[in-house]
């Protein structure tokens, strides 16, 4: 008799299945999970979790926390990072010491894989929300992360 | 109707007698056109705001108020578009392909009663011709599957031809089972017998049972989901009609969602009374029956859009199953309940 109870649950799954939807369609204008974007880039809240690019957070001294210690270079995939770098002398141990000159980040071949930001031991970089990135000029993606004049923070390299 | 005698004694002062007729045909056929090819247009965007509705999404909103011309300007675009082939296809019938499918759907809209009054042509063997009209597009699919010069186009065709032919059968017969019940294959008889009752009450459990397999089969014919075998995106491109482009395309396109308002309008003709209202709230404004008609048609138009959004697609085996081992022999069973049912006369009538 399988024949006919498997009419009755055909039936009956399948109007299971439109209740749900059928409770959808009816709270459609309060829920819908879309938004009308250009209008509302004023009011736009990108999630927490959006990988938009790489950026180097900068404080108020103008001082970065990256160390030019080339983990997110080498854990980069496709070599997106480069970073320039030099020694110098520091004043108060008189030690040599490391510092970026340039950390450039290619942003155009970017997979937005967020290795180089796991592997960062001092939190330098992390993701940013921006997403409006077309640009006519490939070289504008080639971005230099640290501004200029900056200086590691004291106390990151200790 | 009065219109219709307005236009009528006006062409004939115009234009010599002898030819008014073929005149007021033509006038007639264009405007139906018109009228048809607007309505499969906003068909397409209902779909498109239902779909968007249903996935809690906004869906067309930017070409005109609310996205109102925004399948206009797909029409448009369509218009503008290359008309690509295949090399070695069989151009004549490449061609001619798009034409069965979207002329058989056109034809079958001619017969049937809006109004009392506003029908094309009152056919005293209507329901007969719907359904033989509508088998007519499966040569549409099939002669443009095969003629594509393409292995896909050709196994989607038959995918396609096999699902419609098979349901044609469920169609039939579920109407047959109606028309057990009316005594008549006449749309406008069929339709005022529904005046003690619309049929679909009248006839009770076979009735509902019959619109429930007319419906799905319905659904089936028209080739939209959950039936959609010929339209899997990333197997099969479109099946039969991957090789057209520009018009072509857009007429296959279009024949679908005017198949789906043909089917709907069928069950508001045979189950749900037509013009008529319910209760006869309206009798006495006749003009409010292509209200009447077009609610009912678009509600049922709205269920088959629900079953699209919601049920996910068959395969071929189980489509197939369905259709010979349940629908079939449900179908049967269900016309000798509804002649035992007129026999005993156990109909409902007010």
């Amino acid at each position: 008799m399988s024949y006919f109870s498997n009419i009755y649950d055909g039936v009956k799954t399948l109007l299971t299945g439109m209740k749900v939807t059928g409770n959808y369609f009816l709270h459609s204008k309060k829920g819908a999970i879309t938004q009308k974007y250009p209008e509302n880039r004023d009011t736009l809240q990108m999630f927490e979790r959006f990988r938009g690019e790489v950026v180097m957070p900068h404080d108020e001294q103008n001082e970065h926390s990256c160390t030019g210690c080339q983990k997110c270079e080498i854990a980069c995939p496709n070599g997106s990072i480069e970073i320039i770098w030099d020694r110098v002398i520091d004043e108060k141990t008189g030690k040599k010491k490391k510092i970026i000159d340039k950390h450039i980040y290619h942003f155009g071949m970017c997979t937005q894989c967020g290795l180089c930001i796991d592997a960062c031991p001092n939190d330098a970089i992390k993701w940013a929300q921006n997403f409006e990135n077309s640009v006519y000029d490939r070289t504008q993606l080639t971005r230099v992360l640290n501004k200029p004049g900056s200086k590691v923070r004291a106390g990151v390299e200790d | 109707m009065k219109i219709a005698l307005f236009i009528h004694e006006w062409i004939v002062g115009l234009i010599p007698a002898e030819i008014t007729g073929l005149t007021q045909m033509v006038l007639i056929a264009l405007t139906y056109l018109t009228l048809f090819a607007v309505l499969g247009l906003y068909l397409v965007l209902l779909e498109r705001r239902v779909a968007a509705w249903f996935q809690l999404r906004i869906g067309p909103n930017r070409v005109g108020y609310q996205g109102l011309l925004q399948t206009m300007a797909d029409a448009l675009k369509l218009l503008t578009k290359e008309l690509t082939g295949t090399v070695k296809a069989d151009k004549f019938l490449y061609n001619l392909a798009p034409y069965f499918v979207i002329i058989t759907s056109l034809m079958a809209l001619g017969i049937f009663p809006f109004t009392k009054n506003l029908q094309a042509y009152d056919l005293n063997i209507g329901l007969f011709f719907l359904i033989a009209i509508s088998s007519i597009g499966v040569i549409g699919i099939l002669l443009g599957g095969w003629s594509s010069n393409n292995k896909y186009s050709l196994i989607g065709a038959m995918r396609s031809g096999v699902q419609t032919i098979s349901y044609e059968l469920s169609i039939g017969l579920s109407l047959l089972t109606m028309v057990l019940l009316t005594g008549s294959l006449q749309l406008s008889e069929i339709v005022e017998v529904q005046k003690n009752g619309w049929l679909i009450v009248q006839g009770h459990i076979p009735a509902i049972i019959a619109f429930m397999i007319y419906m799905i089969a319905g659904t089936a014919e028209t080739n939209r989901a959950p039936f959609d075998m010929v339209e899997a995106e990333s197997e099969l491109g479109a099946g039969f009609h991957t090789e057209y482009s520009g018009m072509k395309f857009a007429y296959f396109f279009l024949a679908e969602f005017i198949n789906m308002f043909i089917i709907a309008a069928i069950a508001t003709t045979v189950f749900f009374g037509g013009w008529l209202s319910p209760f006869g709230i309206t009798e006495s404004i006749p003009w409010l029956g292509v209200f009447w008609f077009l609610l009912k048609t678009f509600v049922l138009v709205f269920l088959m859009m629900w079953f699209r959004w919601t049920f996910p697609r068959l395969r071929v085996d189980q489509l197939l199953t369905l259709e010979w081992k349940y629908l079939l022999p449900i179908n049967l069973a269900n016309i000798v309940i509804m002649a035992l049912i007129v026999w005993l006369g156990l109909t409902l009538q007010f």
